[in-house]
């Protein structure tokens, strides 16, 4: 494995300038390097992503975006080939330091998968059961509650509030996503990973997610994959564009499309290829 | 379909040819079919033809003085011909009864007894060594009412016996219940439990792999090999009692085992994986995905899997035999301790006998095998039904 040989030292190094200093940074990776078996999949990737704001991830089919999504939970540790070197901090703490256990982790940093993948259980169960295993709430009206305010926040609650013992899975596409999503948030996480989470959606449960990411982002860290760039551009407030395992790009998302620095990121987005 | 036009512009040269094939191989399978059902029906009239004289016996009226001297000989009372009319199994234990019921002494009871296998052949219209004088004994006896039919509960309460007509399955039927008791105690949570590890905990590396495939390999063992295995450990290392529902409870298990486990390993693996991915994304523990949302779709799977592996058991003989299960059990047994049978060794057991009573009970005894792993089957088909979602 060439570890140095063609790290590309400059444009592998990205701040993600935001001009005014509010800006906290919540999840950083330093140096990240993955292996699926010999495949090199990240070639030590450097990003800081910042609390409360929507970071999406875009670029060409199998350059990483999944990948390195998953890194940030640590979902690929359920992958027996994987081997991961580098950092990964959250609020300041590496998450790949040992004694830190990854279950601990996932329930910091949440996600929602491509599939809407609701439990087979009630729409009521969907919501509850992670919580109620967290200790979070206890059975009862703390539970109801927070059941009730998380498919609030996932906008779902009025279509669903005579119908919480129906089976989950007796929902609409667009309805399960949303499902996943109150599912995610009842558990309180800090940041909400989303991989591709409107591509199984039609146009009109696409807008209605988007538009809820928009609000969660008052709440939460997001950190979108996407491979539409309209949605990026839509909800995004810094993208990062992905090549075969490399960050090329990072930066505000209107500066990120409007005058990309890397000849690679702009014939990306202007179709050139991918 | 009407006569091709061959002018028509969609004319194919090939496809007469290739119809006339697909035609072919579509009779071919379906006479193959049609030979299967023949011989199924075959099989089924035969046993039916031959196994349902043996629900109903003749009982044959008698008058009989309670007294002292009639109990301590009890052919004595009787002429030439009822004494091989009468059984002697009933004559045998006209005393028991006397005993039972103090009361009937010196008076004169009448009594629907039991008839022995001949006359019961005879009346049954089969083969039977009966003297002419006898038969024509019964003949008046049926004119007048006094020798009938009844249904054979003999068959079902009473263990096997060495008097043919007094000879009955109940001693298989607890036999078999309680091996199965046994094999479905051990091989049903010992099955899941290794599944469930192998398929949702256990790394996916050489060891685990060798284990599979093994596993899958001990499936197809011919069952013999389990009954020496359990007579070479259970019985000659541990000292488990010979013939009893224990030893051949656990010899069944060991069959049983791989098959539940094969079965349970891919009702798991029909969870959809995005399942246990929205589990791990949510923080929870893999016990945790596993217990609540992986094994309550992947139950009814589990259950059918592990209802056909034991109906697979309960009609299994040659390891029974070689734990010595094939022994003549009269009486039914009372623990997994003592001395069992189970149904499908009493069936051998019975068909290697020549009298007709015999060859008539080894067809009643394949019916009632046949109808308990018919109902196993159904009721894992009628689980399986309900219980699977789609999702
Ligand atoms: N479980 C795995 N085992 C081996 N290789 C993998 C595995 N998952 C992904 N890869 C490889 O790693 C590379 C990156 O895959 P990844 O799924 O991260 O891409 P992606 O950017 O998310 O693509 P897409 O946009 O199509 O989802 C690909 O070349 C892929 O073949
Ligand atoms: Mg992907």
């Amino acid at each position: 494995m060439s570890k140095k040989v063609d790290m590309k030292v400059d444009s592998n190094n990205f701040k993600g300038d935001m001009g005014d200093g509010e800006k906290k940074i919540k999840v950083s990776s330093k140096d990240l390097w993955l292996w699926y078996g010999e495949k090199e999949a990240l070639q030590g990737v450097n990003l800081d992503i910042y609390e409360k704001k929507i970071t999406a991830f875009i670029g060409p089919s199998g350059c990483g975006k999944s990948t390195y999504l998953r890194c940030l939970n640590r979902m690929n540790d359920l992958i027996d080939s994987v081997r991961i070197e580098g950092k990964v901090e959250i609020d300041g703490h590496d998450i790949y330091a040992p004694g830190v256990d990854e279950v601990a982790v996932r329930k910091r940093v949440g996600m929602v998968f491509q599939q809407p993948n609701p439990f087979p259980k009630s729409i009521y169960e969907n919501v509850a059961y992670a919580p109620l295993m967290h200790d979070i709430v206890k059975k009862g009206s703390d539970c109801d509650e927070l059941v009730e305010n998380s498919l609030k926040g996932a906008g779902l609650w009025e279509e669903v509030k005579d119908m919480l013992k129906q089976p989950g899975t007796a929902l609409s596409g667009g309805q399960q996503q949303r499902l996943c999503i109150a599912r995610t948030i009842a558990v309180q996480p800090d940041v909400i990973l989303m991989d591709e989470p409107t591509s199984a959606l039609d146009p009109i449960s696409t807008q209605i997610i988007e538009r809820l990411m928009i609000e969660l982002k008052e709440r939460f860290t997001l950190i979108v994959v996407t491979h539409n760039m309209q949605q990026a551009a839509r909800v995004a407030d810094m993208t990062a564009f992905f090549h075969i395992g490399e960050l090329v790009e990072y930066g505000e998302t209107e500066q990120i499309f409007v005058n990309p620095q890397e000849s690679r990121t702009e014939q990306y987005i202007t179709g050139k290829f991918g | 379909m009407s006569k091709i036009d061959k002018n028509n512009g969609f004319y194919i040269p090939q496809l007469e040819k290739r119809r006339a094939k697909a035609k072919r191989f579509k009779y071919i399978a379906m006479s193959a079919l049609i030979v299967s059902l023949a011989f199924l029906m075959f099989f089924l009239y035969d046993m039916f033809r031959q196994g349902i004289p043996a629900f109903k016996q003749t009982y044959v009226k008698i008058q009989v003085e309670i007294t002292e001297e009639n109990l301590e000989n009890p052919y004595g009372f009787l002429d030439r011909d009822m004494i091989s009319i009468v059984s002697r199994a009933w004559l045998r234990d006209l005393p028991n009864q006397a005993a039972a019921n103090p009361e009937w002494l010196g008076t004169t009871q009448e009594f629907w007894a039991l008839a022995g296998a001949e006359s019961d052949q005879y009346m049954k219209g089969g083969e039977n060594r009966l003297k002419d004088r006898v038969k024509d004994r019964i003949d008046e006896l049926k004119e007048s009412g006094d020798i009938r039919f009844q249904t054979n509960l003999i068959f079902f309460f009473t263990g096997d016996s060495k008097i043919p007509e007094n000879a009955g399955f109940y001693s298989a039927i607890i036999g078999s219940i309680l091996t199965m008791l046994v094999t479905m105690s051990l091989a049903v949570p010992i099955g899941i439990m290794t599944a469930i590890y192998l398929e949702e905990f256990a790394p996916d590396n050489k060891l685990t792999q060798f284990i599979e495939v093994n596993i899958n390999n001990l499936a197809a063992i011919p069952s013999i090999l389990f009954g020496l295995l359990g007579l070479a450990i259970f019985i000659n290392f541990f000292g488990v009692p010979r013939s009893s529902a224990l030893v051949g409870g656990m010899t069944l298990a060991l069959m049983s085992l791989p098959i539940i486990i094969v079965s349970s390993k891919a009702a798991l693996k029909s969870v959809p994986n995005t399942i246990r991915q929205a589990g791990f994304g949510l923080g929870l523990t893999r016990w945790q995905i596993v217990r609540d949302h992986v094994l309550p779709p992947a139950m009814p799977g589990m259950l059918t899997g592990s209802i056909i592996a034991l109906a697979q058991a309960m009609g299994e003989t040659a390891p029974l035999i070689i734990v010595g299960m094939i022994a003549f059990v009269p009486d039914a047994a009372t623990n997994i301790l003592s001395a069992a049978t189970v149904m499908p060794a009493q069936i051998y057991t019975w068909s290697g006998m020549p009298e007709k009573a015999y060859i008539e009970k080894t067809a009643a005894g394949i019916l009632v095998l046949l109808s308990v792993l018919i109902t196993l089957n159904a009721v894992a088909i009628y689980l399986r039904k309900k219980y699977t979602k789609t999702w």
